[in-house]
């Protein structure tokens, strides 16, 4: 009763207080940039309006529960296989959606979960893909690493393949003459293979549309980046690719960042390079604890000293851009919807068995599979 | 051009080689939509290692015939992702050997996306290139891939022999909205065969599939693909002097394979034999064996089905070395005479 009461009377405070007496807009101080190949680099400000900043808030929050509520249902088996979590990284994600548009297209490495949200998913529609359900966004047949939305081409799971494919994406855009771009992610671990240096420089001798971001975890499964490079400065590994060293905790950082490479590739100068500094909070992937190769420590340090969510809360707070009880309903709400899309992921039917074989060949009859045994006849449909 | 009569109907028969029949294709699909591109080494201005893409960069331009480096598992991935983006890439490997470069972005990137996404990304992109061996290349060079690419779910095969199957299937390939592995074979590209005017038309298709019976017989059936359909039908003729009657069947396409087709035959003639230029373990023989064992053919077998292929071994560079690692019309018409019981 007490409680019911308290909660009704933060709400009466909050729905007393106007959005006249929230701050609209404030500018904020962003950390400088290490260049390279560029004489300038974004702005050393940003500006966050309220909504942005509600916005933002929201989506990095939904991520970061809705990642920790996979945890939780891989501990209790119900998501199985690979499972590699975004939390910490959320910054990343959501600023570079505040850099291009939903129009613009995007390709990642297998921590895809928080891109597909981003780029247009649903939590239920991913969570239910995790749990391989024909609700998923991939009708269960894909899974943690492949899932798909408009103009967001997974999810992959061979290390640095996703390189050479956002690539290609870029070229279609230049081809069709529509000024959309293409952002290509990838890891600190991923960062040295070659597919990814024969991407730089054909996307140079093409000058293609696409923004190449490596995002550094410091940290590639278990080997840490010291241990993997001779170079750690992945900004400059394009050599002759201009490059941009940005704070991968700090959402805005990430954003003008962004805003700015997106200009570059749109202004037809050819291809860019982020390296956004970042830190998973999870091991490399369900399996990995996380904690033979780094200490608890340094997890905790980031935790309390770079947290994206909290960075942000921060600044919203001391600006008067929004009230705690505020974002604390925002909480609520997310909670809430990861807890119906768990109770969806958990509750819907697994696909049907008729789905085994389809979608093999796009527009085309439907044709014979062969099942386990010469008896066994499959049907694929498109 | 020639014309002949068939039936008092005066057919006009042009000869076209296959490297011109491909070209040809490639040429009319690129004019008919424009989504359709050509990628890969030489293929622009050098017009082609093999020369299959000449004129085609002086007609069309560096957009849709580009020249790429030499950097395999890149460019097979760029054009995947073109294909993403609804282009329509031809991705060539100057021959399938230096696809093993970017065989993964063949099968993970391209076979198998349209599975994972469940229908929402189909990938409308066709690779292509010279298959198996050529003459005097050696062994980096002269591997054929059809059984490795066969194997895979999500890829279409195709293997055409003479011109009408490179004009037919090409066509039939980049219309395809899935991802086609292409093998074409650098010895054939010189051959002319005469193609009818039916054939000449723009919309000519072979589809994609089914297997075609070159010559009809009744006492066996020899299953072949690419270039060993002419070793087969020069060894029907020279049995067919000794009153053994072959019935060829030219596969056209590795995957999906038409079953039906060679079952039909199997059970026409009671006697199979396999002939192809890859290697016998896990080959493309060797799957058509199990599948007419596993089937109603079976019944109708009068002797084991039995293969003809490259011999086991890397293929060697003295010419009496590598003669001999090839199968040869003789070792047809031997392995028949010993199917037949002759």
């Amino acid at each position: 009763r007490v409680l019911e009461l308290t909660g009704c009377a933060a709400s009466m405070v909050a729905s007393s207080r106007s959005y006249a007496d929230f701050t609209p807009e404030a500018t904020f101080d962003i950390k400088k940039v290490d260049l390279h190949r560029l004489e300038e680099g974004p702005p050393l400000t940003a500006t966050l309006t309220r909504e942005e900043g509600l916005k933002y808030y929201r989506t990095m929050q939904t991520i970061r529960r809705m990642e920790l509520k996979a945890d939780q249902l891989y501990k209790q088996k119900i998501i199985r296989g690979f499972c590699h979590l975004y939390d910490g990284q959320e910054a990343c994600a959501v600023g570079i959606e505040g850099g291009i548009t939903l129009s613009d297209h995007l390709i990642t490495a297998y921590r895809a979960h928080g891109y597909t949200l981003t780029r247009g998913g649903t939590v239920r529609e991913i969570m239910a893909e995790l749990t391989g359900r024909r609700g998923g966004i991939a009708k269960g047949k894909g899974g943690s690493m492949h899932m798909y939305t408009k103009n967001f081409y997974g999810g992959n799971g061979i290390v640095g393949a996703q390189v050479p494919l956002g690539a290609g994406v870029a070229l279609a855009c230049k081809y069709l003459g529509n000024d959309q771009l293409c952002v290509s992610l990838y890891g600190d671990g991923a960062a040295n293979q070659g597919q990814i240096f024969e991407t730089y420089n054909m996307s140079s001798l093409w000058k293609l549309p696409i923004i190449f971001i490596c995002e550094n975890n410091q940290y590639g499964m278990g080997t840490s980046v010291e241990r993997s490079s001779a170079s750690t400065e992945y900004y400059k590994r394009g050599d002759y690719i201009p490059g941009l060293r940005v704070d991968g905790m700090d959402v805005l950082c990430v954003r003008e960042a962004t805003k700015f490479a997106a200009d570059h590739c749109r202004s037809g100068k050819g291809p860019i390079l982020m390296e956004l500094q970042t830190y998973r909070y999870h091991g490399h992937s369900m399996s990995d604890p996380g904690v033979s190769y780094r200490t608890r420590e340094e997890i905790q340090e980031v935790r309390s000293k770079s947290d994206p969510i909290s960075m942000l809360k921060d600044r919203m707070l001391s600006n008067n851009m929004a009230s705690i009880e505020e974002l604390k309903e925002i909480d609520i709400a997310v909670r809430k919807e990861i807890e119906d899309a768990a109770q969806f992921a958990t509750t819907d039917p697994e696909p049907p068995l008729d789905d085994l074989c389809s979608h093999i060949f796009a527009n085309d009859q439907p044709f014979e599979v062969r099942g386990a045994t010469p008896w066994t006849k499959l049907t694929s449909t498109s | 051009k020639v014309q002949v009569w068939i039936l008092s109907e005066c057919v006009s028969l042009f000869q076209v080689n296959v490297r011109d029949a491909l070209n040809q294709a490639m040429d009319e699909e690129l004019e008919r939509d424009e989504r359709v591109f050509l990628l890969g080494e030489e293929v622009a201005q050098y017009d082609g290692a093999y020369k299959v893409s000449r004129g085609l960069w002086k007609k069309y331009g560096d957009k849709r015939i580009i020249d790429t480096p030499i950097t395999e598992m890149g460019f097979a991935g760029i054009a995947v992702g073109a294909a993403f983006a609804g282009l329509r890439p031809i991705c060539e490997f100057m021959t399938w050997n230096f696809s093993m470069q970017a065989i993964d972005q063949v099968i993970n990137s391209a076979a198998k996306t349209y599975y994972m996404s469940a229908g929402a990304q189909p990938v409308p992109i066709v690779f292509r290139g010279p298959n198996g061996s050529s003459a005097g290349v050696a062994a980096q060079h002269s591997q054929c891939f059809a059984a490795w690419y066969g194997h895979c779910p999500g890829l279409k095969v195709v293997s055409p022999w003479n011109s009408e199957d490179a004009r037919g299937l090409l066509k039939a390939a980049i219309r395809d909205d899935n991802p086609v592995v292409f093998l074409e074979n650098e010895l054939m590209y010189g051959v002319p065969f005469d193609l009818s005017e039916d054939v000449l038309q723009k919309d000519f298709v072979v589809p994609i599939g089914k297997a075609k019976v070159e010559r009809r017989g009744t006492h066996i059936t020899l299953v072949s693909h690419s270039r060993c359909v002419g070793f087969c039908l020069d060894a029907a003729s020279v049995l067919a002097k000794e009153g053994v009657e072959c019935e060829v069947v030219n596969l056209r396409t590795i995957r999906p394979l038409d079953v039906d087709t060679i079952e039909a035959s199997v059970m026409k003639t009671g006697h199979l034999v396999t002939v192809e230029g890859g290697w016998p373990q896990y080959g493309v023989g060797a799957e058509i064996c199990a599948r007419v064992m596993e089937g109603p053919a079976f019944n109708y077998l009068d002797a084991p089905a039995v293969r003809v292929t490259g011999v086991d071994i890397p293929m060697p560079y003295a010419k009496i070395l590598e003669d001999h690692s090839v199968p040869q019309i003789k070792d047809i018409i031997f392995s028949v005479k010993k199917v037949l019981n002759m």
